[in-house]
């Protein structure tokens, strides 16, 4: 597909999440109108300060947050697919999201403070990815399929510690609030989280961006890479651990988010092709709003909030089923 | 531009595959390597690259160890056509051949509209220009050799190092794949290497050729002179008939291999 093709498909999404990111707004248990939430995103003084209140206080904040996870995420996951040259591979095949969520479960378990568990969820997550490095790395070189196997191990026993966790946890509390914190939520979101958020995460996208032609070169085989002049295995280590920071501090803050990395880049392909130079940015919008319109279903379809993971799958499995099939497995090139 | 191998060995432990290789392919040569399945033909290419390193000996690139060029240097003179394959992701061909430019960019740089315009050339010149638009996972096994062809050659490089490119091809692309390596060679003055399973096609393009065999066997030489039944049947274990006819004044030669020796 021709970039100036890319461009305008790109731009026409960037409106749908225009749309989407005031609607979201919008909803919710106080009706607002999109009036009245423009108004208060442009600070008009006039205006009722219980919905400006409401707008810029309570539901800025979560969306801003949605919405940058979710292009976080999607991106990783992208350039994830891209380096493994698999399609079927996600942000938490390092054992990232299996480490991180040990980290916070423990943390959940020991104080129960949202700094301790932040912090050891991050901790756990960067640990496993480094676990995971340190395994596959033979005779000083990365195999691929080495890297993907010590990720399955890392894992499983990262989950293995995180079941041992909830055992000795006590059923009344801290179970349930570790069991509700793995299925990823954005009810807690501050400004401060989003601060925390958005000064890793944005910078992450940036680069993943300014790497997306290198993805396309990436995606080839090693040798014909190397053979274009590129340093595979250091620009390989460059994306993973990007990424991998990513996802670590997304899980670290809103809990494990599945589905998103490998579900969102198979849309974005369908949308605007394999080619990576419109591939990641098409991700972090698809991303971005795929989080905001899932969150916002989450926190006002029933009374209480639903869990994150539970729609994600719930939405984004039988979708991933219809896009296969349609697409036969080979992407949007048809 | 001259590549040289000198006393290259490369084995796994104590069983040596190339023993004592020693040649050089000098300005605007063809040089094919022959040899039965399983001699370590590709194996020999990738210790030239660099992707597996020789136990013993060591390639020379204008008299200058290759080791002492930087990986970009290097692959700046040089290009590597790969047997081609699908793969997982699918470019159009034209973003594809201007992936062979990028040994020439710098780390962030995104193709330009001249790189496009090269690729666009590139195309016109190996007669692939329709398939600019195309999708490479839409495309033929030959078709998609060509692409990579082009990839190799939009660099300008002084060497190209071809594994096996008319493999699985049929007759017509099997003819397109070698008149392109004639034609770059001549047009662009490119020398190239090229392992091959065809005695056929060593004889009609190259000037000298590399007979690896089993146990360490090798023959180097002009290609008419290794080329021949007795190397033949002594490398490969098959009977054959050297023919050469001529048509509208042309000299063709072709090889017939008509038993299993015993």
């Amino acid at each position: 597909m021709d970039i100036k093709k890319i461009r305008i498909k790109l731009l026409f999404l960037l409106m749908i999440l225009l749309i989407l990111f005031i609607l979201a707004i919008c909803v919710g248990r106080y009706g607002i109108s999109p009036v009245d939430v423009i108004r208060a995103l442009t600070f008009d003084d006039t205006m009722d300060p219980l919905i400006k209140n409401v707008v810029l206080q309570v539901r800025l904040p979560r969306i801003l947050m949605s919405m940058i996870v979710g292009a976080g995420l999607a991106c990783s996951g992208a350039s994830y697919q891209c380096i493994f040259g698999n399609p079927l591979v996600s942000p938490d095949i390092l054992g990232v999201s299996a480490g991180a969520g040990f980290g916070a479960a423990l943390g959940i378990l020991l104080s129960g403070s949202a700094v301790v568990v932040q912090g050891q969820a991050l901790f756990f997550g960067l640990i496993a990815v480094v676990i995971v490095l340190c395994i596959s790395r033979v005779n000083k070189k990365t195999e691929l399929f080495m890297l993907v196997l010590s990720g399955v191990i890392v894992g499983a026993f990262f989950e293995a510690l995180i079941s041992l966790v909830k055992y000795v946890a006590d059923p009344q509390n801290t179970l349930p609030a570790i069991t509700v914190w793995l299925m990823g939520s954005l009810a807690s979101v501050s400004y401060q989280k989003v601060i925390i958020c958005s000064v890793t995460i944005l910078p992450c996208t940036v680069a993943l961006m300014t790497l997306r032609w290198k993805m396309n070169l990436m995606s080839l085989d090693d040798e014909e890479a190397i053979s274009m002049g590129v340093n595979v295995e250091r620009v390989r280590l460059i994306i993973i651990v990007i990424s991998t920071l990513m996802t670590a501090v997304s899980v670290s803050l809103c809990g494990i988010i599945g589905w998103i990395g490998l579900v969102i880049p198979h849309i974005g392909r369908f949308i605007v092709g394999d080619d990576h130079r419109g591939l990641i940015p098409a991700c972090v919008i698809i991303g971005a709003g795929y989080l905001l319109v899932i969150d916002s279903v989450a926190r006002t379809l029933t009374a209480a909030e639903l869990p994150l993971s539970i729609l994600t799958a719930m939405v984004g499995a039988p979708f991933f089923g219809v896009m296969l099939r349609k697409t036969m497995g080979n992407g949007g090139n048809g | 531009m001259k590549l040289e191998v000198r006393n290259g060995s490369f084995g796994y432990g104590d069983k040596l595959i190339l023993k004592d290789i020693n040649f050089e392919v000098g300005e605007k040569t063809i040089m094919t390597v022959l040899g039965p399945n399983g001699v370590g033909k590709t194996t020999m290419l990738k210790c030239i690259m660099g992707f597996l390193k020789w136990t013993k000996g060591d390639n020379y690139l204008d008299g200058r160890r290759i080791g002492s060029y930087t990986d970009k240097e290097f692959w700046r003179k040089t290009s590597y056509v790969p047997q081609a394959k699908r793969s997982v992701f699918s470019y159009r061909c034209i973003d594809m051949v201007v992936m062979g430019l990028s040994s020439r960019q710098n780390f962030f740089d995104t193709p330009s509209k001249e790189d496009y315009k090269k690729a666009e050339a590139v195309m016109d010149m190996l007669g692939i220009s329709d398939l600019s638009e195309k999708h490479c996972n839409a495309l033929s096994g030959g078709e998609l050799q060509m692409i990579m062809i082009a990839r190799a050659i939009i660099s300008e490089p002084e060497l190209i190092i071809l594994d096996e490119p008319e493999s699985n091809l049929d007759m017509k692309n099997q003819l397109r794949v070698i008149d392109s390596i004639v034609n770059i060679t001549r047009k662009m003055g490119t020398s190239c290497l090229i392992n091959t399973h065809f005695p056929d096609h060593a004889l009609s393009i190259s000037d000298t050729t590399l007979m690896l065999g089993y146990n360490n066997q090798l023959l180097l030489g002009r290609t008419e002179d290794i080329v021949t039944e007795e190397n033949i049947q002594r490398f490969f274990n098959v009977c054959s008939k050297i023919v050469s006819f001529n048509i509208s004044s042309e000299e063709y030669r072709t090889i017939f291999p008509y038993k299993v020796a015993k």
